[in-house]
């Protein structure tokens, strides 16, 4: 609980640039911010246009083609590029929206603690009961297949985390001093919340959400892939490896985009890690899996 | 009339987990009967579609024209004589179905997560040990490419350079197309070959089994280094492993003896963790090597909202769940006497 209180806030403001000097936390800064700027850039950077196609058909790579052209023949480079457009805004939608959901159910259980407790953490007990694919599986299919419904089936199965994070750390703050004195100057139980405990837990809470858009991009794209997520034309990750087991001689259709994917998610677990070892320099522990001990 | 602590503890674990089953159903039929998609759309044709009296009947068949609580309730009661259902895709009671899948899922997920422990536990222990040296550094980088690869990319890629082009794995499914399976008592073809003392049979089925199962490690064994590393870094700095080696114990005896054993509570956990991992890794990479197991079983079921089916991947997911959650319950029981039951 100690950890918790005032230091904690002392320590990421220190701590965060020590952490990014390992050569792990270095690497994954820039590759993040390498997808980021592709993103962000987007056409700007493309040599063609990611949806044109052409009688180039499944041609190998060579010096036009980067990475070859797919059995449409779409060049590929420009579609793994348009693809952090897709995929990585929706990693961070997804993310965000389970912070919100996952963080203010595990306030309420955290603070309010008794019946409400038991409920949200019998629920995320259910919830991540059942695998995660599988369950997205089953929303993404009923909701028909799309990129915005493949978040909302993903959404189900991450708020829980969150949840049980954020109660974790309210649990830790509830009983500190300065928590106990509200009560003594009357504040109500909502402004004591506003005041007191919502400013403490914000902070870890968004550094561990930002550190699992690796986590949702894999997730994501992992739907994709079984077709419930985006559907063609997009240049979508998943969905474009998915093509290219149907053109199998073609190495560089499926090769390609599954190496963004990789290096986006490697990127965050990198980050976090670095992170990870310099909050807590002792154990290098899983911050955000302390729950399950 | 209970008298042993033991079979209390048991029982009340029973009750509790036929709870959490019972809960699953509900998740499970509550989200596919929320949501938008029609069952009827998925299954039938368009031209039957279009056919009220064919739908209509198909409603009745499948008991979809019925109230959704007396959907629930109906399923519920059947659940209870060991009936799951007809599958809407198959036409097979669902029970079949799983009993030719499970096996062939479970053959991957125990080699695979008997492998990880075994590679990913050592590899922790290892990276703890030498905290800060290079073998530290070179697991780390190891651990974090394992749990950042997407597994439906590495089993295509897997597949094309071992099987397509080294020719070193044979293709996709569990046997080569000209092998019959062994004669059936567990299901597990290696198992069956073996207990048919069918030498060909046993040795095409492991060298199928090569593939999917090393894919789905990757990712266990990233998981597992990590956590091992870390819980065994706590356990190094306890007071008590300090005064082992003050007193001149062997640097063996101290890990062995003294820290993997305190490590070993954490580290169950996250075994229990990562086999759910596993089940889920098993979809994306059923897919890819025509592996019939839950996977695929899933992945049709889901696409085409066959509910009954859905339901019985769910509860089969549910009860391996819990099963494995009370065995690592009952081992933390014989590591660690202080939760021992008494």
């Amino acid at each position: 609980m100690s950890r918790l209180d005032g230091p904690l806030r002392a320590r990421f403001r220190t701590r965060i640039p020590q952490a990014w000097r390992t050569p792990l936390g270095i690497t994954g800064a820039v590759v993040a911010l390498v997808w980021i700027l592709i993103a962000v850039l987007g056409p700007a950077l493309w040599p063609y246009d990611p949806l044109t196609q052409d009688f180039a058909r499944l041609e190998p790579p060579t010096g036009a083609h980067w990475f070859g052209t797919d059995e449409l023949g779409r060049d590929v480079f420009t579609r793994v590029l348009a693809g952090a457009r897709v995929t990585v805004p929706l990693a961070v939608l997804l993310v965000g929206l389970s912070v919100v959901i996952g963080g203010v159910l595990g306030l309420a259980a955290g603070f309010f603690g008794r019946w409400v407790d038991e409920t949200v953490m019998r629920v995320t007990d259910l919830v991540m009961a059942f695998p995660t694919v599988i369950l997205a599986m089953v929303v993404a299919a009923s909701l028909g297949a799309s990129l915005l419904n493949a978040v909302l089936a993903a959404l189900v199965v991450s708020w829980p985390a969150y949840a049980r994070v954020t109660r974790g750390l309210v649990v830790g703050i509830r009983q500190a001093d300065y928590v106990l004195a509200d009560r003594l100057l009357g504040f109500s139980p909502l402004r004591s919340l506003g005041t007191d405990i919502v400013p403490m837990v914000t902070g870890p809470v968004l550094i561990l959400a930002s550190l699992d858009i690796g986590t949702a991009t894999l997730l994501l794209s992992g739907l994709s892939f079984l077709g419930l997520g985006a559907k063609p034309p997009t240049a979508e990750w998943g969905s474009m490896v998915a093509t290219a087991i149907q053109n199998f001689d073609s190495w560089w259709m499926g090769v390609f985009p599954g190496l963004a994917i990789l290096t986006v998610v490697m990127a965050f677990n990198f980050l976090g890690d670095a992170l990870r070892d310099a909050l807590d320099p002792r154990t290098a522990g899983v911050l955000g899996k302390a729950e399950t001990r | 009339m209970v008298s042993s602590p033991l079979v209390r503890y048991l029982l009340r674990r029973l009750g509790v987990s036929a709870l959490l089953i019972v809960g699953v159903t509900l998740v499970t039929f509550v989200l596919t009967n929320l949501v938008p998609g029609d069952p009827v759309a998925a299954n039938l044709g368009q031209r039957a579609a279009e056919n009220a009296e064919t739908v209509a009947a198909y409603r009745a068949h499948y008991g979809l024209d019925r109230p959704l609580p007396v959907q629930y309730a109906t399923y519920l009661g059947n659940l209870l004589q060991g009936d799951l259902g007809e599958s809407q895709q198959t036409h097979r009671p669902v029970l079949v179905d799983l009993q030719s899948a499970v096996p062939a899922t479970l053959e991957i997920a125990i080699g695979a997560i008997v492998l990880s422990v075994l590679i990913g536990v050592g590899f922790g222990v290892v990276a703890a040990v030498r905290r800060g040296r290079l073998a530290d550094s070179a697991l780390r980088l190891v651990s974090l490419v394992g749990i950042s690869v997407p597994t439906f990319w590495l089993a295509l890629v897997a597949f094309y350079v071992f099987s397509f082009q080294l020719d070193l794995a044979p293709g996709s499914g569990r046997l080569a197309p000209a092998t019959t399976p062994p004669p059936h008592v567990t299901g597990l073809y290696t198992l069956d070959a073996l207990l048919a003392g069918e030498w060909e049979t046993f040795g095409d089925a492991l060298a199928h089994l090569m593939l999917p199962t090393l894919v789905l490690t990757l990712y266990t064994v990233g998981l597992l280094t990590r956590f091992t590393r870390s819980a065994v870094l706590e356990v190094l700095e306890q007071d008590y492993v300090r005064s082992a080696r003050a007193k001149g114990l062997p640097g063996r005896t101290v890990l062995f003896r003294y820290v993997l054993r305190a490590a070993m509570v954490p580290i169950l956990t996250v075994v229990g963790l990562a086999f759910g991992a596993l089940l889920s890794g098993t979809v994306l990479v059923e897919e890819i090597f025509s592996w019939p197991g839950v996977g695929s079983y899933a992945y049709q079921a889901a696409s085409h909202l066959d509910l009954p089916a859905v339901m019985g991947v769910g509860l089969f997911v549910g009860i391996v769940y819990l099963v494995i959650n009370l065995i690592v319950d009952l081992l933390y029981g014989a590591i660690d006497p202080r939760v021992r039951v008494t």
